[in-house]
């Protein structure tokens, strides 16, 4: 979708927020803000690229106006609301309703530690062979989908080359919406700086973009 | 880290203290404090999470995942050539051989600095990072001004990081849109020949990992 957390080339953010010895959280709520997002999301109801695509559905305005883990809170709350874990009822009144009944314990310290140790590839075997080889030349799709996708603006119609082949990965669009893993092929595509911005960019510069196999056309 | 006395963002968090005493509003938690407060309330209640697993996490990211373990890898590379070759060849495989692959760290492509080369790495549609090797990314890592700028302003961003690329140098920005991170392996800072492998993580800072930095240099060392 065509919103704000797609910033790549915006201007007028300022200058980097740059802070001496930053320490790992803040404050402590943010802290507990990324430990319920992450244990909440051990139930499986939802899946890395539709909790990505919960931030974005944020408005502009809201998403601007959040901090990081603000956003992190917020969409959880919108997340689990639609996978039935919480009520309206529930998030309204701060109160629950009663014990869940989804007939197990929610994962413990052990259970997400483990999680932490493994992590979740995404990487997935892809029958058909990949269109494309490195060293070709290629151009990134001028779509706009409503859905969860990414390929960034800033890239689409450009042209670049293929720098590396990563093998089949699960395709964000659909793994977002609960559409399927749909695994593709997945490359790095080097774009000059130039073609993405014009003539003030350094001629020598080029930005790195990984790009899945539909997100590409033969150039 | 008491949120008790703070009710600020992320950006304004040193002018707050002379507030002590008074009943205008720094006794109340900040209003994001409130919010994650009530959901784990909410959350705890009806059985949908367990404390210890909040806790196990929070220690786990505050303690023991972060940019040191980039370091030893980068060090690692710095004083072995064959290993050098093979992270450059197969980090997921070679990271997973160290044990330091995870999540948001699965799969892992290593990118060197060298005298022509400049890299520097970001996720300009979130905040993608290699958190099983660096940790939770840092707040300016995560900022609207770093997302959107350093694709299109590379050398401007660098420069406020106090790194000044020479315009024949290449500077190649990584935008990490999918579940592969990118781990930069800095230049080796000079006269290092005689340290050990760890005296030379000492040297290796986060921001060089991510490209925004330059390992420290030998009178720097601890």
């Amino acid at each position: 979708m065509n919103s704000i957390h797609d910033m790549g080339g915006m201007h007028g953010f300022g200058p980097i927020p740059l802070e001496e010895d930053e320490p790992v959280f803040h404050h402590d709520w943010e802290a507990r803000a990324m430990a319920l997002r992450m244990a909440m999301g051990a139930w499986g109801k939802w899946n890395l690229d539709a909790g990505r695509h919960a931030n974005e559905r944020l408005s502009p305005q809201q998403y601007l106006t959040l901090s990081y883990y603000e956003r992190w809170i917020t969409s959880l709350a919108d997340l689990s609301v639609e996978a039935g874990l919480l009520s309206m009822d529930e998030i309204r009144t701060g109160k629950a309703s009663g014990q869940h009944d989804l007939g197990r314990a929610p994962i413990n310290a052990e259970g997400v530690l483990g999680v932490l140790r493994n992590g979740r590839p995404s990487s997935r075997a892809v029958d058909a062979l990949p269109r494309f080889q490195i060293g070709d030349v290629v151009r990134a799709v001028n779509e706009s989908p409503e859905g969860h996708t990414r390929l960034p603006r800033y890239a689409r119609g450009r042209r670049g080359k293929v720098v590396l082949h990563h093998g089949g990965h699960l395709f964000p669009d659909t793994h977002a919406h609960f559409l399927g893993e749909c695994p593709q092929h997945l490359y790095t595509i080097e774009f000059s700086s130039r073609d993405l911005w014009g003539s003030r960019a350094n001629e020598r510069d080029t930005v790195m973009i990984d790009l899945w196999d539909s997100y590409l056309e033969p150039a | 880290m008491s949120d008790s006395h703070h009710h600020d963002d992320d950006h304004h968090h040193d002018h707050h203290d002379h507030h002590h005493g008074s009943l205008t509003h720094s006794l109340l938690p900040s209003d994001p404090a409130l919010r994650v407060k009530a959901m784990e309330t909410l959350l705890t209640q009806k059985g949908l999470v367990d404390p210890d697993a909040l806790d196990a996490l929070i220690d786990a990211y505050q303690n023991r995942i972060g940019p040191q373990i980039g370091a030893k890898i980068v060090a690692r590379s710095w004083h072995d050539p064959d290993f050098r070759a093979e992270l450059l060849r197969d980090a997921t495989k070679v990271i997973g051989d160290m044990g330091f692959t995870g999540l948001q760290g699965e799969h892992i492509v290593a990118v060197e600095n060298t005298d022509e080369v400049h890299n520097v790495v970001v996720c300009t549609l979130c905040s993608c990072y290699p958190w099983s090797i660096l940790g939770i990314p840092p707040a300016w890592y995560k900022s609207e001004a770093y997302r959107s700028r350093v694709v299109i302003d590379p050398r401007g961003v660098l420069s406020e990081f106090g790194l000044d690329i020479h315009p024949d140098k290449q500077v190649r920005v990584w935008d990490s849109t999918a579940e592969i991170r990118y781990l930069v392996i800095p230049q080796r800072s000079e006269n290092t020949e005689e340290l050990s492998v760890e005296q030379l993580a000492s040297l290796v800072t986060r921001d060089s990992m991510v490209g925004t930095g330059l390992p420290k240099i030998m009178g720097e060392l601890p």
